[in-house]
């Protein structure tokens, strides 16, 4: 078991560029698909205590829309991806044309092209990873939800909940141009594939 | 119902309050919050639980309030020392959400109900009545325990605010 505090800034360096390459594939995924330039800021990788883990994003009970996976394999883990509802919904109108309906609600076409979009960012995300580390990453089938986000990021707590209070969280947070569309990625190792990751990328965990 | 006299309960984390003050917590997903309240002595508690049994702790120092087995006899603890008495207590439960719905049935992604199961058998042992819950699901939720009425609110996205 390696504690989180005893990582240096050798090991935390490592972690960002993990965050770089996934999400900077990711918000490239996003850009083709938008046709428009994504912004993206430097990886934050910190180590949370639990209870300010949806500050980022607003808060514990900000309503966001968030696609959730599983990641499988050498280095399992949880990867959110996560977007205000207003840039959902500006998100469609500019993919699909889908007319953002009013209010906070969504069709069954919109939930559907939701969770495409998070699967294919998501997907992207992950094999940049697995290519990079020589690792073996498999996503589960994405899954969507729409609600506050300290109930959905909890999620991903659960394996760390075991042994602490704090959860090592790599947020990436991208947006489009004029500010339209902006959201987060935040993958959340599990406890015990920090030290695969590291051997994979020629650090010793301690 | 908006009151300013708010005691902020975090993610894996408890506390009571006798006579005044509002126990709130925020965002419960798979998470239970588990309330008690002696209605004599206007002694009230709140538990924010993450997981259902302590036996799975890796941890150096245990922060009983994270498991069910381990926050409810702590929370009784401290609602006795202010003057509340476990036979006149009653509980509400709210929370334990499945957050998101997965073909296959994990263990993690059925750390909701296990943690209702768990708040429930804990109960049972202290022969506390579950006087009301509202669990399960696939949404998010804050809740908030009045202690001079003992009400539980309970707001959510999908389904606005209900009273137990």
């Amino acid at each position: 078991m390696t504690s989180l505090n005893a990582f240096g800034e050798l090991q935390l360096d490592v972690l960002r560029e993990v965050g770089n390459i996934g999400a900077g594939h990711a918000a490239t995924a996003l850009s083709q698909l938008l046709d428009k330039p994504i912004d993206m800021l430097v990886p934050k990788v910190r180590i949370v205590p639990f209870e300010e883990i949806a500050d980022s994003v607003g808060g514990a009970e900000q309503v966001v829309v968030a696609i959730f996976l599983r990641v499988e394999g050498e280095t399992p883990g949880n990867l959110f991806f996560i977007i205000t509802v207003d840039s959902a919904k500006r998100l469609l109108h500019n993919l699909a044309s889908l007319a953002a309906g009013q209010g906070d609600d969504f069709s069954e076409m919109e939930l559907s092209a939701l969770h495409e979009i998070g699967n294919i960012l998501a997907g992207s995300y992950l094999s940049s990873l697995a290519d990079f580390t020589k690792l073996s990453m498999y996503p589960t089938v994405p899954a969507l939800a729409i609600d506050m986000a300290g109930a959905i990021l909890s999620y991903g707590l659960i394996q760390f909940g075991q042994m602490g209070d704090h959860a090592l969280l790599i947020d990436t947070q991208f947006w489009e141009g004029s500010d339209e569309v902006k959201g987060h990625f935040f993958l959340i190792p599990d406890p015990e594939s920090f030290g695969k990751i590291f051997a994979a990328l020629g650090v010793h965990s301690l | 119902m908006i009151q300013d006299q708010y005691i902020k309960v975090g993610m894996a984390d408890l506390n009571v309050t006798s006579r005044i003050g509002v126990l709130k917590t925020t965002g419960l997903g798979s998470c239970v919050g588990v309330t008690l309240y002696d209605a004599a002595a206007k002694v009230a508690g709140m538990a924010h639980v993450m997981l259902p049994s302590s036996s799975i702790a890796r941890e150096g120092t245990l922060n009983v309030a994270k498991y069910a087995d381990t926050a409810i006899p702590e929370m009784i603890r401290r609602m006795e020392d202010l003057g509340a008495r476990t036979e006149r207590m009653e509980a509400k439960l709210a929370g334990g959400a499945q957050m998101f719905a997965f073909g296959g049935s994990s263990d993690t992604m059925r750390i909701g109900p296990r943690n209702v199961e768990s708040c429930k058998e804990l109960l049972k042992r202290y022969a506390i009545p579950l006087k009301a819950e509202d669990t399960g699901g696939n949404y998010g939720r804050t809740i908030e325990l009045d202690c001079e009425t003992g009400v539980l609110f309970i707001r959510s996205v999908q389904k606005g605010i209900k009273e137990l």
